[in-house]
């Protein structure tokens, strides 16, 4: 019974097996990239970069830019998701353009990344405490208040915003405004020259 | 000493070596155009802007340096996008110099304006729109270092017109830095050695070459290696003249229209060496059935190329010659016997064929004859479809940058103001456009062109009163309903249109009379139409339907 069993089994190819790979690798597209991208601080940068998005069907969670501490120089951050077939290709077409100076992907344990995130609830008296409660909690501050309404400001990594939401919604969110993911990484330096 | 903005701009010129501009004057284009005039630089004024810029890739592709096309804005910039888009997916060094509207004028919606670099943006390698007259010297510098280098392109600098009439010192920049901007050339050393490391293990090896190869110059390097080692060769639509047709171990253009053998090569093989090709849906056809047994190596100057379509099991990015050079050092002669038998057969099985047994004129026989009465020596242009494919099956090229073929983007218009360009790149040669009669009318007001500047081109007219390529997958696929792409009831009579411009032109309806036609055309000392009326409804084969996997390919009956 065994030695039938045994000749049964199909001698898997190299080939089939890469594939596989790969195919467990494109369904884990549940992660989320943070690109940090340096470019020329000229006009039609970011129309240059968000039109290559665009135009490739890649999909951009945030994207957010400033100068740096050189001012012809400019940091993109950017959170794409996509499996390692598709980030290879972002990365790749993003190093291509002319005016992009150096891109790399922060490793999940060596950044540090924060958003910022403005909050209008609802404000009757009954939940405000419980608002202000929450508010201590995540160490966010409360930044406006109005018979109508309560503004909470909350600085922190993607998942800690993110809990916040879920907490604040059964309060009541009425507006929410993020500024995107920026990042820098721990060990290292991201420089232009 | 003190120029203004457009006395820099073709003072620039003039150091880039651009040895010819293609264009068309307008407003917000005139100051320049003012110091062209007695520039001495050569200027070729076309009848459309499109015209134009096919003409600039013509002579890029023929020369492998980049050529120049001005116009002005709004409506003479946005009619060459189609142009700009072609040179792009097929990696064509070219400067397009666009006139703007002033600088406090632009984004208000003002006379003859248009946002070009946003419109050009994803179709050009780079672009510029130039703010201050000082930066100009740099700009088109930079402009056509980026055209022609690492994988070739288009760059477009808009010109606005107040910056042109604005004077400043000038200066010749002479270093040039672009920080983010780096073409890679030699390979690394470990992926070289991991390759030939490949390629000597191999049973059933095989070269698969794109243009790439011939943007590098490469083909000296390519003939070595192949008969070096012994492995077989086949060429996309763009690798066409990388290596001669007539070499023994030629297996001709592969893909959608590629001969069976090259097909059934690829789907057996068990190394495909890419060099200088890209994986394109039409060489692939089913990507997960493509090469389904072959570990694979690519070559190419572009990282982005590198596993975009097909994974790849070596990569080796950079200059294709200079990584042909070291890779010649590290293989030697295979024992292919096996292989070439099986390639052999295939061949004999399933050859490249036509019936040519009626009295009315073949296409793929009159680009056989073309081939013959020059031995392959001129340079062939096409626009797209049917006879863009015939003509890459047919003609039997042997040298680079022989085909001149609008094969990523699929122009139609493109094959006459290519041919124009080409012809003027080499005034000597014979340059043949091989258009179709739906092709050749979106361009043809450029009869004019040749004619004014006596440009010798020779179009060889395959009217077949159809869209041909068009009413072949009606044919095959939608249950031969015609829709729209029946040309003759509207046609015009082509000899006398050619000579309403000026042009001699030759009708030939009857087998015999190709031959015979072609010859006078060749001793005819002057531009040329052959109005050759061919079989109107003809099939290109083999093909591989849309889709499929190379081994599905379908010959002749």
């Amino acid at each position: 019974m065994a030695k039938t069993a045994k000749a049964a089994v199909k001698k898997v190819t190299k080939k089939e097996e890469a594939k596989a790979v790969s195919m467990a690798e494109a369904n884990d597209n549940s992660m989320f990239h943070t690109l940090s991208v340096l470019v020329e601080n000229h006009f039609g940068v970011l129309a240059r970069v968000a039109g290559l998005f665009s135009a490739r069907g890649f999909n951009i969670d945030s994207l957010a830019v400033g100068e740096t501490e050189d001012s012809s120089v400019s940091r993109m951050t950017i959170v794409v998701h996509g499996d390692q077939r598709i980030l290879a290709q972002i990365m790749k077409q993003l190093d291509k353009l002319v005016d992009v100076i150096k891109v790399v992907k922060l490793l999940p344990e060596d950044k540090i990344e924060r958003e910022l995130v403005l909050i209008k609830v609802t404000a009757s008296s009954a939940k405000r405490a419980e608002v202000l409660q929450i508010v201590n909690t995540f160490r966010a501050k409360v930044v406006d208040i109005n018979t109508q309404s309560l503004t909470v400001e909350v600085t922190g990594t993607k998942s800690k915003v993110d809990a916040m939401l879920e907490l604040l919604r059964p309060v009541g969110i009425r507006e929410v405004v993020r500024t995107g993911s920026i990042a820098l990484s721990r060990k290292g330096e991201l420089k232009a020259a | 000493m003190k120029l203004t903005g457009a006395q820099i701009t073709i003072e620039m010129l003039k150091r880039e070596g651009a040895p010819y501009i293609f264009g068309l004057p307008g407003g917000a284009i005139l100051p320049t155009f003012d110091a062209l005039y007695d520039s001495g630089l050569n200027f070729i004024l076309v009848r459309h802007e499109q015209g134009a810029g096919h003409m600039a890739d013509g002579y890029a592709r023929s020369t492998g340096k980049p050529a120049v096309c001005m116009v002005t804005s709004g409506p003479g910039a946005l009619n060459l996008v189609t142009a700009i888009a072609t040179a792009n997916m097929d990696s064509v060094p070219m400067v397009c110099i666009t006139g703007q509207v002033a600088t406090h004028l632009i984004g208000n919606d003002a006379f003859q304006e248009a946002d070009v670099i946003g419109c050009t943006r994803p179709i050009t390698k780079h672009s510029y729109l130039v703010k201050k007259v000082e930066d100009l010297p740099r700009i088109i510098k930079e402009a056509f270092y980026i055209a022609s280098t690492g994988r070739p392109g288009p760059v477009l600098v808009d010109l606005p017109v107040d910056v042109t009439r604005a004077t400043t010192d000038f200066e010749y920049p002479t270093k040039l830095s672009i920080r983010g901007y780096n073409p890679p050339m030699a390979g690394e050393p470990k992926n070289i050695e991991l390759a030939a490391d490949l390629i000597m293990k191999s049973k059933k090896p095989l070269l698969y070459v794109g243009g790439g190869t011939i943007a590098s110059g490469a083909n000296k390097e390519l003939l070595e290696l192949a008969e070096k080692t012994g492995i077989p060769v086949t060429t996309t639509l763009a690798g066409l003249g990388a290596f001669p047709e007539t070499h023994a171990q030629s297996l001709r253009m592969l893909g959608m229209h590629g001969t069976v053998y090259a097909n059934y090569s690829v789907q057996a093989c068990d190394l495909l060496i890419s060099v200088g090709a890209r994986f394109d849906d039409r060489v692939t056809g089913k990507l997960d059935k493509f090469a389904p047994n072959a570990k694979i190596i690519h070559i190419d100057i572009d990282p982005a190329s590198i596993s975009k379509n097909v994974k790849v099991d070596c990569a080796i990015v950079g200059d294709v010659r200079t990584i042909l050079k070291e890779l010649n050092k590290l293989v030697k002669h295979l024992d292919l016997k096996a292989w070439n038998q099986q390639i052999a057969d295939w061949r004999e099985k399933h050859p490249m064929r036509f019936e040519n047994n009626g009295s009315g004129i073949k296409s793929q026989h009159v680009i056989q004859e073309l081939g013959k009465a020059t031995n392959s020596n001129a340079i062939v242009t096409t626009g797209v479809g049917q006879h863009q494919m015939w003509a890459a099956q047919w003609f039997n090229f042997i040298k680079p940058r022989t085909m001149i073929t609008s094969g990523g983007l699929g122009t139609m218009g493109y094959g006459f103001p290519a041919a124009i360009g080409a012809q003027l790149a080499h005034p000597g040669e014979t340059v043949f456009c091989i258009d179709g009669d739906g092709s050749f009318q979106m361009t043809s007001f450029e009869l004019a062109t040749a004619v004014h500047y006596k440009i010798p081109v020779k179009i060889a007219l395959l009217d077949n009163a159809y869209l041909g390529m068009v009413r072949q997958w009606q044919e095959m696929f939608y249950k031969e309903r015609y829709s729209g792409s029946e040309l003759g009831s509207s046609n015009p009579d082509f000899v006398k249109l050619a000579e309403s411009f000026g042009m001699k032109g030759i009708l030939a309806t009857k087998k015999e009379d190709v031959r015979p036609t072609i010859d006078k055309a060749l001793e005819h000392d002057g531009p040329v139409l052959m109005h050759f009326k061919v079989e109107k409804q003809d099939n290109v084969f083999p093909m591989v339907p849309a889709g499929q996997a190379l081994d599905q390919v379908i010959d002749m009956a």
